[in-house]
C-alpha cells in the first residue's frame, strides 16, 4: 500500500521549519518526504490524499495518559481513549499506572498490553509502577515489568517520602537503563491544598501550597538522579520556581527531562473562578506569571513535553465542593486545539509545538517516531489550524467529560489521523 | 429596591449601595426586637431550613430567632448526624431539601464555596451562613451595622482585624466590606496564620499588636481554634496571649473612642482579655449579638421579596 499525501503544509520539528510539499507512506513507514510539487507519477500510488494546503504534521505522542482500566471502566476504557485519541491527533499513548490496582506486576502489564492490543489502533506503550501499590515502600519487579514490556517506570503522583527508598529505586533502575518518571512536590507542603497561595485562594477560602513545594520536589529528585545517573523525567513542571534547578541540571549534564500540562500552559489560577471543579488539576492551576513561564520555558526547550496529562474523572467525583472533588481532567481530545492556541496568539511556532507534542516525547521513549523522516513509523495527523468551534463536551469520545474548555472557544479541528500508515481517523478511516 | 439577588453567598458580590440597603433596613429590626411585641408577620406562611454542616450555637440561633420573628416556619436540621453520614452527596441533599418547597434555605459548610454549589441546584433563595475558610457575610453586615451604630459612620475609620486571620471567614468577609465602603484596614496576628497575598486585597498586615492598633477606631479580635495554639501555628497558648491577646495596655496605643469587637465565641485569656471584654465603655461584643438577629432578619425580608416579585 502507497499513499501519497500532497498539497501539505509539512510541519517538521526536527529541522524546525514548516514547508509547502508531499509525503509518501509505504505500508507503516514514512518513504519519503519533499518539498515543492510532486515529481512522481501519480498514477503509481494506490491512494492519493489532497491536503488542501492544510497542516501534516508528525503525531502526537501523549505522555502520561490515564486509562482507567483496570479498575475504573465507567471512567475510560481503552476503546474510548483510543477513539478519543485518533479524534484528537494522538497516535501514541504512554499510559500510567495508577489504576485500580497499581500496574504494579508483570501480570498486570500483561493485562494492560492485551487490551490495548486488542481494542485499540493507536499506539500504546504503558509505564509501570515503580513501588508496589506505589506506596513508596518496596521497589516493583523492574527488571520483569521491563521484560514484559514497561517503557518507563512512575509511581504518578505519589511522591516517594522516604529519600531512601527512592535512592535504591532509582539506582536500581539506572542499572536497567530505565527511564524513571517522577512528579516533582514536597508533599508534606502540599498535603491538603487545592490551590496556589496567593491572592486567589485567600480570597476564595481554598487550602493552598506555596511553589516552592515543587521546587524543593525538583531539587530533590536532581540530587538523586546526579548520585544514580538514572534517565529521569519530571511529568509536569508548572511554576517559574522550579526552572531554574532544571536549567541548571541540564546545563550540568543530567539526564533529565521535564513535561507540563496543555492546561498549565494554557490556563491560570483565575479561571477557577466561582470554585469550578472541572478547573481541579494536580498541582493546581498557577499564577499567570508562572503560566508565562512555562511557555516561555517550552519555547527555549526547557520544558522538553507537553502532555494533556489525560485524567478521565465521572460526573459524581467532580459535582462536589472544590476541596472534596476529584483532581484531574480529560485532554487527549483537546490537547491539539488547546496547543493551538499558543500558535494562534503567536507565543509558539508549529514546529516548536511538535517538537513538544511529538519530537521530544518520542525521543525520550525512544520511539521511531515523533518525525517526518523517512523509514520512521507513518504517525501523522493533518489539520486544519483555523477550523474554528465552540466545544461541548458532551461530544468527546471519552468515557468522562471533565475537560475545563467547556463551551470555551477554539482553533483547528483534526481532518485526519494515520497509525503506522493506516488512516484510523478521517472521513475514509472506515471504509 | 437596588439589591436584586436571590441569594447571599458573600460581600464579594454585593455592591456599596447593596450593603447600605441591607443596614439601614436593619434599622428598623433593631428598633422591632427591643420592643415586647417583636413579632412581625412579614415571612408568614415562608418556610425556611437551617442546615448546618458544622457545629453553631449562636449563628444558628440568631437565625433561628430571626426567622420566627418574621413569621416564617422555621426548621433546624444538624447535618453531621443525618444524611451525610450515609454518604449521601452535598448535591442530592440539596436536591431533597429543595423538593420539600422551602423559600429560604440558610446553610454553614466546612468547605469553602460549598454553600455556591448547593444555590445552584435549588429553587429559593440560599443564605451563606459560613463556607470554609470562604465568607460570613451576615456576621460582616452585622459588624458594619454595629461600626455604624457606635462610631456614626461607615467610612474613613481605621480597622484592625487582629489574630487568626487565615482561618478566618469573618476577616475575608470583613475586609471585602470595610473596604467597599472606604475604611482603612489592618490586619494584626503571627506570621503564620496570615494568608499569603492578602495585602494585595486591600489591608495593610501588622504583626506587632503595638504598632497596628496605633490610632484605630475599631479592634475586632477573632477566635483562635485550640487545635491551633499547640505548637502546630503558634507555639503555645501563654505565648499568643503575651504577644497577641488584648488587653488593656495594648488596647491603650489606640484611639481613646475605640470599640472593641468579637465574633463569638470568646476565648478569655487567650485572644482577649477577660475584663476588657466585659468593659462597656469599649465593648460591643453584646450588642453585636444583638443586632446580628436585626441584621439577618433584614437579609432575609429582602431577600424574601426578590424570589416572590
Amino acid at each position: 500500500m502507497k499513499t501519497l499525501l500532497k498539497n501539505a503544509r509539512l510541519i517538521d520539528p526536527a529541522l524546525d521549519c514548516v514547508k509547502s510539499g508531499y509525503l509518501i507512506i509505504c505500508g507503516d513507514e514514512i518513504s519519503k518526504v519533499c518539498y515543492g510539487k510532486v515529481v512522481e507519477d501519480q498514477k503509481g500510488f494506490d491512494r492519493v490524499i489532497d491536503c488542501n494546503d492544510k497542516y501534516l504534521a508528525p503525531g502526537i505522542i501523549d505522555v502520561g495518559v490515564k486509562i482507567c482500566e483496570p479498575g475504573e471502566r465507567h471512567k475510560e476504557s481503552f476503546r474510548t481513549a483510543s477513539l478519543a485519541a485518533a479524534s484528537g491527533g494522538v497516535t501514541t499513548i504512554i499510559t500510567r499506572p495508577d489504576t485500580i490496582p497499581a500496574i504494579d506486576t508483570p501480570e498486570k502489564l500483561e493485562f494492560v498490553i492485551k487490551r490495548a492490543d486488542s481494542v485499540s489502533p493507536i499506539n500504546i506503550y504503558p509505564m509501570a509502577a515503580l513501588t508496589c501499590d506505589r506506596l513508596g515502600l518496596e521497589m516493583t519487579e523492574l527488571g520483569l515489568l521491563r521484560d514484559a514490556g514497561a517503557i518507563g517506570f512512575t509511581d504518578c503522583d505519589q511522591v516517594m517520602i522516604d529519600h531512601k527508598v527512592m535512592l535504591r529505586c532509582l539506582t536500581y533502575a539506572a542499572s536497567l537503563d530505565m527511564l524513571v518518571q517522577g512528579h516533582p512536590q514536597d508533599n508534606t507542603l502540599s498535603a491538603g491544598a487545592s490551590a496556589t497561595s496567593g491572592k486567589f485562594a485567600s480570597l476564595k477560602g481554598l487550602p493552598a501550597v506555596n511553589t516552592i513545594a515543587e521546587m524543593m520536589g525538583v531539587q530533590r529528585d536532581l540530587a538523586l538522579v546526579e548520585l544514580t545517573g538514572v534517565k529521569y523525567h519530571f511529568d509536569q513542571l508548572s511554576t517559574e520556581r522550579a526552572l531554574d534547578p532544571l536549567r541548571q541540571a541540564k546545563k550540568n549534564g543530567l539526564n533529565v527531562t521535564a513535561g507540563t500540562s496543555i492546561h498549565h500552559l494554557t490556563l491560570n489560577e483565575l479561571d477557577i473562578g466561582d470554585y469550578r471543579t472541572f478547573f481541579k488539576v494536580k498541582p493546581p492551576l498557577r499564577s499567570e506569571d508562572d503560566r508565562l513561564a512555562m511557555v516561555e520555558a517550552v519555547l527555549d526547550g526547557t520544558i522538553d513535553i507537553i502532555s494533556s496529562m489525560h485524567t478521565p474523572q465521572d460526573e459524581e467525583s467532580k459535582r462536589l465542593p472544590f476541596e472534596e472533588a476529584a483532581s484531574g481532567a480529560v485532554g487527549l481530545e483537546t490537547i491539539l486545539p488547546a496547543s493551538l492556541k499558543l500558535f494562534h496568539n503567536n507565543s509558539i511556532s508549529m514546529p516548536k509545538l511538535f517538537r513538544a507534542l511529538a519530537l521530544n516525547p518520542a525521543k525520550r521513549f525512544d520511539l521511531n517516531r515523533g518525525t517526518l523522516e523517512a523509514n520512521t513509523k507513518a504517525d501523522l495527523v493533518l489539520f486544519d489550524a483555523d477550523t474554528p468551534f465552540v466545544l461541548n463536551r458532551f461530544t468527546l469520545n471519552s468515557k468522562s467529560k471533565n475537560t475545563p474548555f467547556d463551551e470555551s472557544l477554539m482553533q483547528g479541528k483534526v481532518i485526519k489521523t494515520f497509525v503506522n500508515g493506516e488512516e484510523i481517523y478521517g472521513e475514509s478511516a472506515n471504509e | 429596591m437596588a439589591f436584586s439577588d436571590r441569594h447571599l453567598l458573600g460581600i464579594e458580590q454585593l455592591k456599596q449601595m447593596d450593603i447600605i440597603e441591607i443596614l439601614n433596613h436593619a434599622e428598623k429590626y433593631v428598633s422591632l426586637n427591643r420592643k415586647s411585641k417583636k413579632k412581625s408577620n412579614i415571612l408568614k406562611g415562608l418556610t425556611q431550613i437551617n442546615m448546618f454542616f458544622e457545629n453553631s450555637t449562636r449563628t444558628q440561633a440568631s437565625f433561628e430567632l430571626a426567622g420566627k420573628r418574621l413569621g416564617a416556619d422555621v426548621m433546624n436540621m444538624t447535618m453531621q448526624a443525618s444524611s451525610i453520614k450515609k454518604g449521601e452527596t452535598l448535591i442530592d441533599t440539596a436536591l431533597t431539601l429543595n423538593a420539600m418547597n422551602p423559600d429560604l434555605i440558610v446553610v454553614r459548610h466546612p468547605q469553602s464555596g460549598a454553600v455556591k454549589l448547593l444555590a445552584e441546584k435549588v429553587n429559593c433563595s440560599v443564605i451563606n451562613a459560613g463556607d470554609g475558610l470562604h465568607e460570613h457575610p451576615t456576621q460582616a453586615l452585622l459588624d458594619a451595622l454595629t461600626i455604624r451604630r457606635t462610631k456614626g459612620r461607615l467610612q474613613s475609620l481605621s480597622v484592625a482585624i487582629c489574630g487568626d486571620i487565615a482561618h478566618s471567614r469573618v476577616a475575608r468577609s470583613n475586609l471585602l466590606l470595610l473596604n467597599k465602603l472606604g475604611n482603612r484596614i489592618r490586619l494584626i496576628g503571627p506570621r503564620t496564620l496570615m494568608p499569603s497575598g492578602v495585602a494585595e486585597l486591600g489591608a495593610e498586615v501588622f504583626e506587632d499588636m503595638y504598632l497596628g492598633l496605633n490610632d484605630v477606631d475599631v479592634v475586632m479580635m477573632l477566635r483562635l481554634q485550640n487545635e491551633r495554639m499547640d505548637g502546630s501555628f503558634v507555639p503555645s497558648r501563654r505565648e499568643y496571649y503575651h504577644r497577641w491577646g488584648l488587653n488593656s495596655e495594648k488596647l491603650s496605643y489606640a484611639k481613646k473612642d475605640v470599640i472593641v469587637m468579637h465574633p463569638g465565641p470568646m476565648n478569655r485569656g487567650v485572644e482577649i482579655d477577660g475584663t476588657l471584654a466585659d468593659d462597656i465603655n469599649h465593648s460591643v461584643i453584646q450588642d453585636q449579638v444583638e443586632i446580628g438577629v436585626a441584621v439577618r432578619m433584614a437579609v432575609m425580608d429582602l431577600l424574601s421579596r426578590n424570589v416572590s416579585e
